[in-house]
């Protein structure tokens, strides 16, 4: 019988090519109309280790991740001895003939009468291919697509190793694991939240990004450094995060929408930056990509333990906006509304992912490019410079002119004949330093007061489910699938269930809110970790009181069996 | 030439008898005489006693965070390779705070002449000992004196082949303006350390001390033969050299090698639709 859903594992050691496999794998089921979702594990290493790249797909919509594996693909002795447990009682563990293991979940495929040493992996994707029923066609485009142009030398050796592999699957193993038909329906997308990050920044318009390599936000700064000279935009490696910012911050005041990405130990370097972004008045856009700390923590695991310290993160006080995207649709539209904000704002915006979402290839709708418009400075300044008139230009020109807004036109340096001054004292209307304590009280306001702007364009939180709830599930980020599915499952028997998912995660309205918590039967929150701060921020900002709290913090992404045993007991 | 008026005359903050008074004197000098107008430069600073000298002249300007002006100047050159970037800031701020931005800085090549006011102090925390105070130098956070050796900033410039590397003293105005004037015209991470006498808190290293010992190269130096300037670099003791001490055109600043920035400004361009479409499709 053909499945509708399948949990494929594939395992190995690094360097082994798992990923490349894997993202075929991927391509090739997006292609012939499956949807999925991918989870990596990896380890904080370049050789050896374990590392795994779980494939869920489906002919239906894919939210999560799940547990329980119909295939283990293991390319290492390894693979099949630590997931065997995780094995599903129908499963199947493909491994290699050479290594000489038996049981009665295991499938000894003779590889090396299949393909030579570097052709490998195009023979396990052969094997899984056929074993799921995919069409050669679709497999060999994959290939081609990959490494036709790398490698145009190995397409031959590549096509025949995919097909032997494949034909020699189709004649030993025919049962079990096929895929439902389906029919490819219009183009999708095939990408992580990292990919979808940084193509919302390059449509908002981004041209400015420093960075220093960290796990899990490298990515971000990659696929811009990839386009930078094709879309026109300068990605710079810093010698440490605190000149990554600087340099952001540096660009922006000068007239290019800038961006940071790193992680939780990165992000601490950029700290008194982000302040400073906040002093200066200037537009900046952080992503941060968590993963578990304290310090270097799991540098290869998920967390969503950043909350409470992005929220709170630079000294003084002024206002900001989190978002945090559940879907890779959400990735790339708050990373615009970021961008948007940050230049309206003129201040820090933050975008907060985790390792999870980052690594998670998903297949989605291509994005509407042409409903995004992209921020840009330079017409500010324009528009600023014509609202000014024939303002005498050897007047100095108030940066920091207090406005009911808080929001002062903004021009860029060299770009007028007036002088843009900006200190990260304190300072007057002019820029200039002042220890006029008068001025300085009136400059908090002012900065504060922006704030309102900020305010008035909160994305409420999303709600699923049956309204009023027994039981309301709260989370914010990437948890919003796993939510869902474990709703859906609790609904399937009968009971009511809703999800209430905040893809920004400050500031909070409650108005937005409120009234689906207090209707709920029990709210619990859906966190990824070990003090629900989510909870504790909704507590501060409302009064209420969430019921419980369903937390993970072992490095692993939240599934919706977790959430179902958490609420058990 | 561009008349010095417009760079105006401001009050200051800082102590009369200050090294930093002459050392804004020769900026703005050097200023006017390249021709350069107020809304074509941009000044940026750390924090310090130094670090306020944006404020006392008139151009667009960003006075950053303690330690951390080169890396934002660095972001405004690369955001604007129009403007004309300097920066001013102390010893303290540029060689300890921004230790590790000062030795990237150089070897990344971005063109920005960069002043420091070397007091061999911490002026505006009053008077700790910085990277450049003298070993054995008494302070109230080092009562035994400094353990540390000295950092030569000069020395550790030419040693890493930074472009344009040049050391001034306050007290000759006509000497320093030259300075930053080829300073400016070098294409690349030029560095000025300034001698400059604090005279609240380094009663060591005062005006009369650094009269005695500083002597301009003359014209025989040859600033390109690498060997003989890291010599040079070197000499520190009664007798201080004085000059460009070392100078190589041939690097190229990153600006020309960023392969976006080829047409200029990136300022104000607009979103190429056609490409961001196509940089989508990859992931089809
Ligand atoms: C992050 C940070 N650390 C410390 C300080 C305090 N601080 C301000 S200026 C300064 C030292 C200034 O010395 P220097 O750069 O030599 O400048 P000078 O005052 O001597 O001109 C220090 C430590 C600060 N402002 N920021
Ligand atoms: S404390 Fe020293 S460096 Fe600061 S203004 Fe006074 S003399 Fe100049
Ligand atoms: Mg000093």
């Amino acid at each position: 019988m053909a499945r509708e859903t399948l949990n494929i594992l594939i395992g190995g050691e690094a360097g082994q090519g798992l990923v490349t496999v894997g993202e075929l794998l991927a391509r090739c089921l997006v292609r012939s109309g499956r949807h999925l979702q991918v989870t990596q594990g990896y380890m904080s290493r370049i050789r050896g280790g374990h590392n795994t790249f779980v494939l869920r797909t489906s002919v239906h919509e894919v939210p999560a991740p799940a547990e329980g594996f119909d295939l283990v693909v293991a390319l290492d002795p390894a693979t099949a001895r630590i997931h065997e447990p995780e094995l599903k009682p129908e499963g199947l563990i493909v491994v290699d003939e050479a290594w000489g293991l038996t049981g009665g979940n295991l499938w000894a495929v003779p590889y090396k009468t299949l393909a030579s040493g570097r052709y490998m992996n195009t023979a396990s994707l052969g094997v899984i291919g056929a074993l799921i029923g995919l069409g050669t066609p679709v497999l060999l485009a994959a290939l081609e697509k990959a490494f036709g142009k790398k490698h145009p030398d190995q397409a031959a050796e590549n096509a025949n190793t995919l097909e032997k592999a494949y034909a020699w699957t189709r004649e030993n193993r025919s049962d079990g694991f096929h895929l439902a038909p389906a029919q490819p329906g219009p183009t999708r997308l095939i990408l992580n939240g990292n990919d979808a990050i940084s193509l919302g920044a390059m449509a908002a318009g981004v041209r400015f990004c420093a960075f220093y390599p960290m796990t899990p936000a490298t990515t971000i700064a990659l696929n811009l450094a990839d386009r930078a000279a094709k879309l026109g935009l300068v990605v710079e490696q810093a010698e440490d995060e605190i000149a990554a910012v600087n340099m952001a911050v540096g660009a922006a005041y000068t007239g290019l929408p800038s961006l940071v990405s790193t992680s939780g130990g990165g992000f601490a370097l950029m700290v008194e930056g982000i302040s400073l972004a906040a002093m200066l008045e200037t537009p900046l856009v952080a992503a941060v990509i968590q993963r578990p700390g304290p310090a270097t923590g799991l540098p290869t695991r998920t967390a969503q333990a950043d909350l409470e310290y992005v929220l709170f993160s630079g000294h003084g006080e002024f206002p900001r906006a989190i978002f945090a995207p559940g879907t890779i649709d959400q990735c790339f539209h708050r990373t615009v509304q970021a961008f948007h904000l940050a230049e309206d704002s003129q201040g820090p915006v933050f975008i907060l992912s985790d390792q999870f979402l980052s690594d998670s290839l998903r297949d989605t709708a291509p994005f509407d490019l042409a409903s995004v418009t992209a921020v840009n400075p330079a017409d500010r300044h324009r528009a600023a410079l014509e609202a000014m008139g024939s303002a005498d230009p050897s007047a100095p020109y108030q940066r920091y002119a207090l406005t009911p807004s808080g929001i002062s036109p903004r021009l860029l340096p060299g770009l007028s004949e007036h002088l843009v001054v900006s200190d990260s004292d304190e300072h007057t209307e002019d820029g200039h330093l002042t220890e006029d304590l008068d001025v300085a009280r009136k400059m908090v306001e002012k900065r504060l007061k922006k704030a309102d702007l900020i305010r008035s364009r909160i994305v409420p939180p999303d709600f699923w489910g049956d309204d009023p709830a027994d039981l309301l599930l709260v989370g914010w980020g990437s948890t919003l699938g796993a939510m869902i599915e474990a709703g859906q499952s609790l609904r399937d028997r009968g009971r009511r269930v809703g999800v209430l998912h905040f893809s920004q995660v400050w500031p909070l309205a409650p108005e937005q809110f409120l009234v689906r918590l207090e209707s709920a039967g029990r709210v619990v929150a859906v966190e990824g970790n070990a003090t629900g701060q989510l909870a504790n921020l909704i507590r501060r900002e409302t009064g209420f009181r969430i019921d419980a709290v369903v937390l993970r913090y072992d490095g692993l992404p939240l599934t919706p069996e977790f959430i179902l045993r958490g609420l058990e007991e | 030439m561009v008349d010095i008026k417009e760079y105006g005359q401001f009050e200051t903050a800082w102590c009369p008898g200050c090294g930093n008074h002459q050392i804004i004197q020769a900026v703005k000098r050097a200023l006017a005489e390249e021709g350069l107008r107020p809304r074509q430069v941009l000044m940026v600073s750390g924090i310090g006693q130094a670090a306020k000298s944006p404020h006392y002249l008139r151009a667009n300007v960003f006075n950053g965070l303690h330690g951390r002006a080169l890396p934002a100047a660095t972001g405004a050159r690369l955001a604007n390779p129009g403007l004309k970037v300097l920066i001013e800031s102390g010893d303290g701020c540029s060689y300890g705070e921004g230790g590790n931005h000062f030795l990237a800085g150089i070897r990344r090549n971005i063109d920005v002449t960069y002043i420091v006011h070397d007091n061999q102090i911490y002026g505006l925390t009053k008077g700790q000992a910085s990277p450049t105070t003298e070993f054995g130098f008494v302070t109230k956070a080092q009562p035994q004196g400094v353990f540390n050796t000295p950092f030569n900033p000069v020395a550790a410039a030419v040693g890493l082949r930074c472009g344009f590397v040049a050391r001034g003293f306050s007290g000759d105005v006509d000497h320093l303006a030259g300075l930053i004037r080829a300073g400016m015209a070098h294409r690349g991470f030029a560095l000025i350390d300034v001698l400059q006498p604090c005279v609240s808190f380094n009663k060591v290293n005062t005006f009369a001390w650094y009269k005695k010992r500083v002597q301009p190269l003359g014209p025989e130096y040859d600033p390109a033969d690498w060997a003989v300037a890291l010599q040079t670099a070197h000499e520190w003791g009664d007798r201080i050299p004085l000059g460009v001490i070392y100078r190589d055109e041939t690097r190229v600043p990153l600006e020309d090698r960023i392969p976006a920035l080829a047409s200029g400004s990136l300022i104000g361009r607009p979103v190429n639709q056609t490409v961001l479409a196509e940089i989508m499709r990859e992931y089809e």
